[in-house]
């Protein structure tokens, strides 16, 4: 019933996951295993880690991003209509006008209203 | 050949019955939130599934507005938790019980 | 699609488009109002719906399809919006003065109730179930922000989450059933669905009935009806009262406008499937609402179970949707019952408003002792409002609650019209334990003064009462105007 044209992706899938399990597997069977305080530590790119690893972000970042996932994705109509911009002619520079009218209010509310000051 | 338009039904069928179980029983909100997340994107799933079986444009244009309307509702959604947050400093759904009568 | 259809199929969505312009005005406005001057946005919005309401009248008689008939003009469509105008107008009178004294005075409420009317007026032109779904979301999103409105108090922060909570909740429900309608269909349009399905090439009934049902959940949360009515009382205590009051009145009647354009309009082939479970789903929440609402001391908490069961009064009439005699019929009950009790409830919500004080205080049974004495015209009006709820003539609940019992009898339906009529004897109960407060108990309960709550709850009460002397011929005009469409 699975169509043929997956084989090659779930032989792909099985070898990727084997040979990881392999790896893991010969390494902790032939490793070495002397552990110090220091390697006991969590890996942070050689520095030596300081507090907890979930701390507290600013909630700024959280209203940037908010913003930005609104803007972000009313971006995706523009996408079909660039595709056939020409098709469309005046009549989709129309449409796309007044949905950019629409969005650029929006825009000048959040500005004007402090969402993209950083204080 | 094609993978038929049934594996992809279960799936999102699958999916959407994940994500409403995830809102009844977790109790974080964003967890819960991501929840209604992937019910929505279960329904997308669908959405595509169906345009293409059909070839017809109606199910992705539909994708997109959901897409949207879904972005709409996370700065929604966001805002209200960063300001329960602030009052709270948690968001656990146990703990809004100010309003049990 | 030409420029020039483009411009004409405008001018067919007029009272829609011309209010979300003027909402984007709105927006802009707001940013140059200095802070203590933004009660200035009321008038505003007011005059922004009344105008949109002169041109729904004016668009009286027409019947077209726009935009490659994703909408409608319609005689439905029409008195959707005049309705949903008027809620917004008493939505604004309700909260020019609540704000103030809440100190919550903020340009937003009144751009964001204009914002859910233009998805309220949406849902009810919708002819395609993409539409229903955005002006689901374009009425549901303003109202968790407004539920939210009156952060940083605890109880409106929760309102607010857990409306929006429930709310995307059911949106997922009605996204994934219109979904699986589409699958079956090939087609989002509701006369493209509605002619496959007579053409018989549904690709599997089973699913389309589950998408069907799917959507009856998802919109059942929205009207609040049992099981799906959880988030109802926690949400309209929490909220500041003249958001509930619109919210309540908006929300219901824009729920049953789509469950009407969804059920009778575009599913009525699997009628027999769906009318066992609009039976179950109506009679639990005459039952479940009218029930609970006898413990509730809140006056909030009561008038929310109240509405949980008013929901279940007007599901009741859809089980007829199926017959074909009946539908139009069950539709016109439907909507007349829900004028009336837009009337009834924005009158009890006017009085409510009169009496709550700051911190959520005033609000209990006890505090509307004595009312009788002190201020009789709100006594009176509340003991209308009452009686109306109820269903006791001469109110236009009870002739409200005459035409549904009426189109459910005839439908054959007689053990649910049964429990229909004990339950609202089970209502007059706890309806007229507020009027027992109001005139046997002694207290000093202070009210707010303001002439447009006041204005409200006169108007709404003389009106119950004046207008069933024309309750007959206002039925047949209204059923011919409406259903000229179904």
């Amino acid at each position: 019933m699975i169509p043929n044209e997956y084989l090659p992706i779930a032989v792909l899938f099985i070898l990727a996951t084997g040979l990881a399990a392999l790896v893991i597997i010969l390494g902790h069977a032939f490793g070495p295993r002397r552990p110090t305080a220091r390697k006991l530590m969590p890996y942070e790119s050689g520095m030596t880690p300081i507090g907890p690893g979930t701390r507290r972000i600013r909630v700024a970042f959280y209203m940037i991003a908010v913003d930005f996932i609104l803007f972000d994705i009313e971006v995706v109509f523009f996408l079909p209509w660039a595709v056939y911009a020409r098709e469309l002619s005046y009549y989709g520079l129309l449409v796309i006008g007044i949905f950019t009218v629409l969005l650029l209010v929006g825009f000048i509310y959040a500005w004007k209203k402090g969402a993209l000051e950083w204080e | 050949m094609m993978v038929p338009i049934n594996y992809f039904v279960a799936l999102s069928g699958i999916l959407f019955i994940l994500g409403a179980v995830g809102v009844l029983v977790r109790r974080n909100l964003i967890v819960m939130f991501m929840s209604v997340e992937l019910m929505l994107n279960a329904a997308n799933l669908a959405f595509v599934a169906y345009a293409r079986h059909y070839l017809s444009m109606d199910g992705q244009v539909f994708v997109f507005f959901v897409i949207a309307v879904a972005a709409a509702e996370v700065a929604v959604g966001l805002s209200m938790v960063i300001a329960i947050f602030r009052t709270r400093q948690n968001i656990n759904v146990d703990d809004l019980n100010s309003l049990k009568g | 699609m030409s420029i020039q259809e483009f411009l004409r199929d405008l001018t067919y969505l007029l009272p829609f488009t011309y209010l979300v312009s003027w909402a984007a005005v709105l927006l802009i406005v707001d940013l140059f109002l200095p802070d203590d001057r933004k009660g200035l946005l009321a008038p505003l919005a007011a005059l922004g719906m009344a105008v949109g309401i002169g041109l729904s009248i004016l668009q009286v008689g027409q019947q077209q399809a726009a935009f490659n008939g994703l909408a409608m003009v319609d005689g439905f469509s029409i008195f959707m919006n005049v309705l949903f105008l008027g809620i917004g107008l008493v939505g604004v009178a309700l909260a020019y003065d609540y704000l103030k004294r809440m100190g919550l005075e903020r340009g937003e409420y009144y751009i964001l109730l204009v914002f859910s009317i233009t998805g309220m007026m949406l849902m009810g032109s919708a002819n395609d179930l993409i539409m229903v779904f955005l002006a689901l979301e374009l009425l549901s999103i303003p109202l968790y922000v407004l539920s939210g409105l009156a952060r940083p108090q605890q109880a409106s922060e929760e309102a607010g989450i857990k409306y929006f909570l429930m709310g995307a909740f059911a949106s997922g429900f009605v996204v994934f059933g219109i979904a699986l309608i589409f699958g079956m269909t090939g087609t989002t349009s509701i006369p493209g669905i509605v002619s496959t399905v007579s053409s018989g090439t549904l690709l599997n009934p089973l699913i389309f009935t589950v998408g069907g049902g799917l959507m009856l959940v998802g919109l059942g949360f929205k009207v609040a009806v049992v099981p799906f009515h959880m988030w109802t009382p926690d949400v309209y205590e929490g909220a500041p009262s003249a958001v509930t009051a619109f919210m309540s009145n908006g929300a219901k009647a824009a729920g049953f406008a789509a469950l009407i354009r969804v059920l009778v309009v575009a599913l009525p082939s699997i009628a027999t499937d769906l009318t066992p479970v609009i039976w179950i789903i109506a009679a639990l929440t005459m039952i479940l609402g009218n029930v609970v609402a006898i413990a509730q001391r809140n006056i909030k908490r009561l008038l929310a179970y109240s509405s949980i069961a008013h929901a279940g009064y007007i599901l009741m009439v859809l089980v007829a949707y199926g017959s074909a005699g009946l539908a139009a019929q069950a539709v016109a009950a439907a909507l007349f019952y829900l004028v009336a009790y837009t009337l009834t409830n924005f009158g009890a919500w006017a009085v409510v408003i009169a009496l709550e004080k700051k911190e959520g205080r005033g609000l209990m049974l006890e505090d509307y002792s004595g009312l009788g004495n002190r201020h009789m015209g709100l006594a009176v009006a509340m003991t209308i409002f009452m009686l109306s709820f109820t269903g006791v003539p001469p109110t236009l609940g009870f002739v409200g609650k005459f035409y549904l019992f009426n189109v459910v009898i005839e439908g054959g339906y007689i053990w649910l019209a049964l429990i229909g009529v004990l339950t609202s004897l089970v209502s007059a109960y706890y309806y007229l334990r507020v009027v027992v407060y109001m005139f046997m108990r002694d207290g000093e309960p202070e009210v707010r003064r303001d002439v447009w709550v006041n204005l409200t709850a006169g108007v709404t009460a003389a009106g119950l009462v004046a207008l069933t002397i024309f309750a007959a011929p206002l039925f047949d005009w209204a059923t011919r105007a409406v259903l000229a469409g179904f």
